[in-house]
């Protein structure tokens, strides 16, 4: 392979594990994201229906009804006063990710994620530098300027663009265009940003990351005395702006619990990591422990 | 060598250009997408909605774009509209002379939207105003030139309610009858199978969204009959005698016969 070693991230960890283990969360995952997609596309296509709908609003097994509150959010904005099972099944969806970590959404769920993850994969294996790039603010200020449209058209406006639900929608109910837009994304994060859709811009992720500021599961460098320095974890997160207070903060007072809501939960970290540094835990365990004798923070 | 200060003040004015740069994106791509938003509420006119939409802004307010009423559509009579579709994206909507609605009495379609965008209240399906039939072609309906097709008036859900046909005489051949299919707005759904139905390559008749079909009569205006009805005799002093100036051979009978020949 001619690949250099210091770019692509998780050769020690593969060495260390084995390929399986350096790759478990992100196989789950990809099960899951395509689980998900199974279960709403087995009706069109096989006849057999578990999930009726799309991701903004959808029937399983016609009792579990589950809604975007991001959407319900913007057409309350328009002006629709709710009355119906809808708010049922953002109730749901909101208590799912408070617990979860609202950015689950994007690296469990949402269909996106594979196709800029791959774009993102080969930008960094092909060592692509060039580009634009954009504040990881953005996204916040999109979702801002989602829901003043709404608000200024009474419509729910971003869902005429918003390419998330256009390509779940799209493979769903069948459109040729659906290829487009996830060329598009692909493009855009393969030759134009480094997780310029998903990381920045996104104003999908934007909201869930909002949901996030309270959840419970949680990724914690558990074991980051035992951190190698070796900047896998940084090269393998999608927001990478996320670890450095829970993996280099103890000096600061940090616990070790990664506590920004814009951590997916993808668990690559914990994948890429020869150290076994990371696990998944919780908000609870963020305590810093300390060994009194020798005034140095202890792995449990 | 730079003093500390000097880099506060790079730092800030790259953050402002930061800031500007940032929110000018995104102002632009409001200001499109607004734009864009107001386009897509112009529903074609040959596009129906489902059942319970009562006018389109609050529809596009309150559609969640998840396809659950085109999914529980028995007879696929609504598509969801795609990206390149003329209708709002993500929509659902159907098109009278590709699959007209078979107006279930159960309304799947308005069961299954998880919003009240369909409006949960529509318990009959004959209540439902999906849009207005007009015959917009008079010149080419076969039954205003006299010929007994009746197509539209026959598979009319609302058979001689929302259809009728007015008898009127055949001026061309002097001694046959026109059949004249009449719409009747209190009656007729907006379902589209006259539309659908219609035999020739072009509908004559086609189904329309109310506010195009519909005309109004000014708020302050009285029909003199209704009036005359309503209050049980009529309202201005009735003429005691009529009282024609009619060509010699034709006389003229108020409250029977109207025009006609003079025997004597």
């Amino acid at each position: 392979m001619a690949v250099n070693a210091s770019i692509m991230p998780g050769k020690s960890a593969i060495a260390e594990k084995g390929w399986l283990i350096a790759h478990k969360w992100l196989l789950l995952r990809r099960i899951s994201q395509l689980a998900i997609l199974f279960v709403f596309v087995s009706g069109p296509w096989l006849g057999v229906w578990i999930a009726k709908g799309n991701l903004n609003s959808s029937l399983t097994l016609d009792v579990l009804p589950l809604t975007d509150p991001y959407l319900l959010l913007q057409s309350l904005i328009a002006g629709h006063h709710l009355t119906s099972t809808a708010l049922l099944g953002a109730a749901l969806v909101l208590l799912f990710y408070m617990v979860v970590g609202g950015r689950v959404f994007c690296s469990w769920v949402c269909p996106i994620n594979i196709v800029t993850d791959i774009a993102s994969y080969l930008r960094q294996r092909m060592n692509i530098k060039s580009g634009a790039h954009f504040n990881r603010k953005t996204r916040y200020w999109l979702l801002l300027m989602t829901l003043t449209v709404a608000a200024a058209t009474s419509s729910i406006a971003w869902e005429l663009v918003n390419p998330v639900s256009l390509v779940h929608r799209g493979i769903i109910f069948g459109s040729a265009l659906t290829i487009l837009i996830v060329a598009v994304l692909f493009v855009f994060d393969f030759l134009i940003s480094r997780h310029g859709w998903c990381g920045h811009l996104c104003p999908v992720g934007a909201f869930y990351s909002l949901l996030t500021k309270y959840s419970i599961v949680r990724v914690s460098a558990i074991r980051r005395d035992q951190c190698d320095d070796c900047l896998d974890c940084y090269k393998a997160c999608p927001e990478e702006q996320v670890i450095n207070p829970a993996l280099k903060g103890a000096a600061q007072g940090h616990g070790p619990v990664i506590m920004d809501m814009n951590c997916t939960n993808c668990g690559r970290c914990i994948d890429v990591c020869a150290k076994s540094v990371f696990t998944f835990s919780t908000r609870f365990n963020n305590a810093m422990l300390i060994d009194m004798n020798n005034k140095k923070e202890v792995a449990p | 060598m730079t003093r500390p200060g000097s880099q506060t003040k790079v730092n800030r004015r790259r953050f402002m250009q930061d800031t500007v740069r940032t929110l000018s994106g995104v102002c632009l791509l409001g200001l499109g997408l607004s734009l864009y938003a107001r386009k897509a509420k112009s529903l074609p006119a040959t596009t129906l909605r489902p059942p319970g939409v009562a006018n389109e802004a609050d529809f596009l307010a309150a559609c969640i774009r998840c396809g659950l009423c085109v999914r529980d559509c028995p007879y696929n009579t609504l598509k969801l509209s795609a990206l390149d579709d003329q209708v709002a994206t993500g929509t659902p909507y159907f098109e009278a002379r590709g699959v007209p609605c078979e107006m279930c009495e159960d309304i799947p379609c308005v069961k299954a939207c998880p919003t009240d965008a369909l409006d949960k209240n529509l318990s009959n399906i004959d209540d439902a105003r999906m849009g207005l039939a007009v015959i917009v072609d008079q010149e080419a309906c076969l039954n205003y030139q006299g010929l007994r097709c009746d197509v539209c008036y026959r598979v009319c859900p609302r058979i001689e309610k929302a259809i009728s046909l007015n008898v009127q005489r055949n001026p061309r051949s002097g001694k046959h009858a026109l059949f004249i299919p009449v719409v009747h707005s209190d009656h007729c759904t907006g379902c589209g199978k006259c539309e659908y139905a219609c035999v020739l390559d072009k509908a004559a008749i086609k189904v329309l969204p109310i506010e195009l079909a519909k005309g109004q009569l000014g708020q302050h205006y009285r029909l003199g009959w209704e009036e005359k009805r309503k209050a049980g005799e009529s309202l201005v002093t009735p003429d005691e005698k009529h009282e024609y100036n009619l060509p010699k051979g034709l006389k003229y009978e108020h409250e029977g016969q109207g025009l006609m020949e003079d025997s004597r």
